[in-house]
Order: structure tokens, then C-alpha cells, then sequence
């Protein structure tokens, strides 16, 4: 279908200087970061946080919040994007690379896709290759600040070159499968990757 | 640290949301833009507006789905947000959303200033099931500003309808001016007042919550609005006995 122009509709962000760090349909939120779950937000200590590899790895394994504050830190700068179709600019997560959990845990050959999995439940399904090579991350702070809970905290997924319904909040852990396995949003619509450059937003795109 | 479990047994999250989606959003609609038209505009109160719809290919959607409404400038520069709908499934081949006049907003400041009657707009929808509610179990309906919009369309659907299932509805705005759809309101609904009487709060919520205001099988709760009111009602609702897992909410950001 070719699109016809909304009448009177200039749009306040002219296309000429559009950000060349906003993907196509979306906008700079700016300053916002919109809270988007479909769920109670939960009451998780970091005492009681776990984060755990297992299904098709050679060692599964969990991790306690002090063991995985003791592996090596690592940080994501850059810009996250949301399904909704906002993006936010240069934000900064602290917290480990995925990699080096899943380095401890071993991958069998045979991995080709991951369920993300959070303590409450929430499940969203990746490529492997998506959270692996320096893509993804397990983080506990936003700025200087522990992440607050409405924003997944005490540790979320982060997985920022996909819409951000990729990235767990409360994450508890990674499974690992040789088939692709829908996760909550995905069985509800949204489409299996999401790549926000290729605007994957919903089933069909 | 490491557990004796073998690699292929899968790992059960001791999860309490876990919520099912309620239907199976059919991709084809999610997938493909259509051209609607408005052909009615109506004023709620001073900042919000519903706008009625054409959409002659719309497949139909369930109370509590949203969509995404596009404009397109003459230089192909785009703009897109998710809208929930507002009316109910009703096989006119029309719907209504419901708009906040967003201060500085891109697309409904387009919608409540420039757009009339007779323009078109493109609309893709409807999205998301999990919000969705078939009119198959009594629904406890938790609303703050706008965020009435998708619980309207359930109640106008249950009345449209004619379900016999029971549904209630708790709606907040901060004055009466900003109270939308209020000439329909009825014996299901309690109106909060914000500015007069204070936040929603717990004694509200207790008529619907206790062993003598449940339904047979209890309430599939659905909480919209703001972030702040999706946090402060759905804590309500758990204190007040409400399983997590019968809890869906709608923050509007």
C-alpha cells in the first residue's frame, strides 16, 4: 500500500534532521523512560536474586547477586528502543556480560536459540547469536543508581539492539534450546526478533 | 555453584504472573496498514477527544486491544502511536479511540487541532491479546484518566452484549470536568474523585475484594492508566487479597 499524506500533518520533527540514531518509527523520548509491563511489578530482594544458565550447556549453573557482582563489570552506553515507539538515547546500564556467563555454563553445539526467563514468570525468546559477542547483558544499575524495580530491577536482561520487550526485567535466568520457542509477547502478537531497524514489530512484519 | 541437574531438564521459574495470554492475535492483522477515515469527532472534556473511525477491512478486535495509528507528512516523514480502542465490537466497521490532548504531543495534537471529519489517518490493529478481555469471566476494571479507555469498551461491551458475567469498574479522574464518559456510567461503576477525596485507596477497592464481593471463581483484574496509578492500584489489589496472577495491566507512558 503507498501512503497517502495526512492532511495538515507536518510533524514536529522534520524528516531532514531526523536523529540518525532513531530507528525508523520512533521518537526521542528524552528524558522519559516509560515504565511498560503487563504485570504486578515485584518485590524481589537482591538477596533473593538468582540468575541461572541451564537447558543445552555443558554446566548449568546459578549465580547468587554476590557471585555474579564478583565476575568481571561490564557496561552498555548507547540507546535503547521500545516497541511502543520510543527511543531513548545514551543511557548507561552497569552490571556483566552475558558472555561471561555463558562462557562458565558452556553451550552445547547443538544451541541455536534462548528463552529469557524472569523471576516473575515473563519469558521472551532470543537467537542465540542475539545475546552472544558482546550484545547483552545482565545489569543491576542504571546511571550511577541501582535499577529501580519498575524498571526490572534488582537485575534485568538487556539485549539493546533488540525493542527492549527483549530485555527481562527480573531476570532469572537463560535457557538454552536447539528450536525457537515463543515467549509471553511473542505468543501475543509481537513479532520472534524485533529488530528495531527492520521495524520487526508484530507477527508478519 | 554448580548444580548436579542434567543440561536438558528444564528449569520451572517459581513464577506467580505467568498470566496466559487470552487470545491469539492474528498476524495478518497486526501486519497491514489501513486506510480509516474519520467520520466523527466527539469532545469527552477539555483535553480529550474520541475520534470515530472508518475502517472498512477492520476484522473485528476484542474490549482491551489497542492499535497503532500513523500520519504521514507530504516529505514521508512518519508518526506513530498505540491507541487503545474504546468501543466495543460492535460489526459497524467502525471504532473510537479516545485521546488525551498530549501537551507537545506529536500525533494527537495533530488529531485535536488540525484533523476533521473527512481526513484520513492509517491504522494497523488489532494488537496484543494479553489485555484483552472476551466477556468470559467477571472483571474487576481499575481505570485513572484516559486509562478508563480500554475498561469502556469492556463495559460497553458486556452491556451491547447483554453478558450476564459481572463487571465492575473503578474509575479516578481529579474533578468531575475531567471524569470521561460520564454521562454513561452506571450501577457497575464507582467514580473516585481525586482532588476532592483523596487517591484510590483501599476501603474502595474492599466492597469487590472480600469473601462477599467475589464472583463465583473470583475477578480477572485489569488496571490501566499512568505508570503511578498502575503501581499504586495493582499494589491495592494484591494487599487486598487479589491473586498476581489475575492481574493485567495497561501503563499508558
Amino acid at each position: 500500500m503507498t501512503f497517502e499524506p495526512t492532511r495538515g500533518f507536518t510533524g514536529r520533527a522534520r524528516a531532514a534532521d531526523r536523529d540518525p540514531r532513531l530507528p525508523p518509527g520512533q521518537y526521542d523520548a528524552g528524558d522519559g523512560w516509560p515504565v511498560l509491563s503487563a504485570e504486578v511489578t515485584p518485590r524481589l530482594a537482591a538477596a533473593d536474586w538468582t540468575f541461572r544458565v541451564d537447558g543445552l550447556v555443558a554446566a548449568p549453573r546459578t549465580w547468587t547477586w554476590d557471585e555474579a557482582h564478583a565476575l568481571p563489570a561490564s557496561e552498555y552506553r548507547g540507546d535503547i528502543h521500545c516497541v511502543t515507539s520510543w527511543s531513548k538515547f545514551g543511557v548507561r546500564f552497569g552490571g556483566v556480560s552475558l558472555d561471561t556467563f555463558l562462557a562458565a555454563a558452556r553451550p552445547l553445539p547443538e544451541a541455536t536459540h534462548v528463552v529469557a526467563y524472569a523471576h516473575t514468570g515473563y519469558t521472551s525468546n532470543l537467537p542465540l547469536s542475539d545475546v552472544t559477542g558482546g550484545k547483552a547483558w545482565i545489569v543491576w544499575e542504571y546511571g550511577d543508581e541501582p535499577l529501580p524495580a519498575e524498571h526490572g530491577g534488582p537485575a534485568r536482561l538487556i539485549v539493546p539492539h533488540l525493542y527492549f520487550w527483549k530485555s527481562a526485567k527480573w531476570v532469572a535466568g537463560l535457557r538454552l534450546l536447539d528450536r525457537d520457542e515463543p515467549g509471553f509477547w511473542e505468543q501475543n502478537g509481537y513479532h520472534h526478533r524485533g529488530d528495531p531497524w527492520a521495524e520487526e514489530r508484530y507477527a508478519g512484519d | 555453584m554448580t548444580d548436579p541437574q542434567t543440561p536438558r531438564e528444564p528449569f520451572v521459574p517459581p513464577t506467580a504472573f505467568a498470566v496466559p495470554g487470552r487470545i491469539e492475535v492474528s498476524s495478518r492483522s497486526a501486519a497491514v496498514w489501513q486506510r480509516a477515515t474519520v467520520v466523527e469527532i466527539r469532545r469527552e472534556t477539555p483535553l480529550v477527544s474520541t475520534f470515530r473511525l472508518k475502517v472498512p477491512d477492520w476484522q473485528g478486535h476484542l474490549p482491551g486491544q489497542h492499535l497503532m495509528l500513523r500520519l504521514t507528512a507530504e516529505d514521508g516523514y512518519v508518526a506513530q502511536r498505540h491507541y487503545s480502542i474504546a468501543s466495543a465490537p460492535d460489526g459497524s466497521g467502525e471504532i473510537e479511540l479516545t485521546l488525551d490532548h498530549v501537551p507537545g504531543g506529536e500525533v494527537s495534537g495533530h488529531l485535536h487541532t488540525v484533523a476533521h471529519v473527512g481526513d484520513t489517518v492509517e491504522v494497523r490493529g488489532p494488537l496484543s491479546g494479553f489485555f484483552a478481555w472476551p466477556g468470559d469471566r467477571p472483571a474487576l476494571l481499575l481505570g485513572a484518566g484516559s486509562g478508563v479507555v480500554p475498561l469502556m469498551s469492556m463495559v460497553r461491551h458486556q452491556r451491547l452484549a447483554g453478558l450476564d458475567v459481572p463487571v465492575r469498574l473503578v474509575v479516578s479522574a481529579r474533578t468531575p470536568a475531567d471524569l470521561i464518559y460520564a454521562d454513561e456510567y452506571a450501577d457497575e461503576t464507582t467514580v473516585v474523585l481525586t482532588r476532592s477525596e483523596g487517591r484510590l485507596n483501599a476501603a474502595h477497592l474492599a466492597p469487590f475484594l472480600g469473601a462477599q464481593g467475589q464472583p463465583e471463581g473470583g475477578w480477572e483484574a485489569y488496571v490501566c492508566g499512568s505508570n503511578g496509578f498502575a503501581e499504586h492500584a495493582s499494589r491495592l489489589l494484591v494487599e487486598g487479597g487479589q491473586p498476581v496472577d489475575r492481574i493485567r495491566i495497561e501503563r499508558f507512558g
